[in-house]
């Protein structure tokens, strides 16, 4: 019976990348939870301007802070790749560039987040 | 022998050159580009933590650039750009539910996408001047 199914069948829901609407969609959630995330950054870092570096470090290291800090990285670096991951797709065609450049993308989201959620731990555990 | 590539350039669908610039078409823009710009802010999120988790003189130091007229002025673009991807998301969720698609709508929802960052943008500032 397998026959019978068109390619129609097995392409629905999935267009030319394979994954449905999954970016999209991911987008859009991480986005809103971005909104507090964000606005929670701001106000931290605004308090925290002109501190010096004890103070600084008892306010990053408590968890009300460390938590949604740590949560604001790792999903902010995720809702950067899929964006970026849009804007490279959009505007570089060469096949190998832009393999390299999407790379690229990954590794930077990668690294900017494995240094911000590495150093908090850091700071929270007091090392 | 056949050649299967297009030897000269063939016409293309008009793009950004040819239209009257609309606020909506300006701000769809900004979206971007703020967003492209928030990419490269959030590396100097992640490089202060660093900075506050290598111990006090990386700190200062960083505290120093941050604080310094040149820091300040990255700050205030960050922040915008930032206030202004934020509002401009939550616009593209205004439209996710189907409303808010109109001409007249849509221009007035770019208008308050860049009233309320860069309104958001100056209460921030004046209360960190004022008060810090």
């Amino acid at each position: 019976m397998k026959a019978m199914r068109t390619p129609l069948r097995t392409v629905r829901g999935l267009g030319s990348a394979h994954e449905g609407t999954s970016h999209f969609w991911i987008t859009r959630i991480s986005g809103v939870a971005l909104v507090p995330l964000s606005l929670f950054a701001i106000g931290l870092v605004f308090s925290l301007l002109g501190k010096d570096h004890a103070a600084a470090l008892a306010a990053l290291g408590r968890p009300v802070v460390a938590i949604p800090l740590i949560l604001f990285v790792i999903i902010g670096v995720e809702h950067m790749r899929l964006g970026i991951q849009e804007s490279i797709a959009d505007y570089i065609h060469g096949e190998l560039l832009k393999v390299a450049v999407l790379m690229l993308n990954t590794a930077f989201c990668l690294l900017v987040g494995a240094a911000g959620v590495f150093s908090l731990l850091i700071i929270a555990f007091g090392a | 022998m056949s050649q299967p590539t297009a030897t000269r350039a063939r016409p293309v669908s008009p793009h950004l050159t040819i239209y009257r610039w609309r606020p909506t078409m300006a701000m769809s823009i900004a979206h971007r580009i703020t967003g492209i710009a928030l990419y490269f802010g959030m590396l100097l999120v992640a490089a202060w933590l660093v900075a506050a988790a290598s111990g006090p003189v990386w700190f200062d130091n960083a505290n120093w650039l941050a604080g310094s007229w040149f820091g300040i002025l990255v700050l205030i673009g960050f922040t915008w750009a930032l206030f202004h991807h934020l509002f401009g998301g939550i616009r593209h969720y205004i439209w996710d539910t189907g409303v808010g698609m109109g001409k007249e709508t849509s221009t007035l929802l770019a208008w308050l996408t860049l009233a309320a960052s860069l309104l958001c943008t100056a209460v921030t500032w004046a209360v960190y001047f004022i008060w810090f």
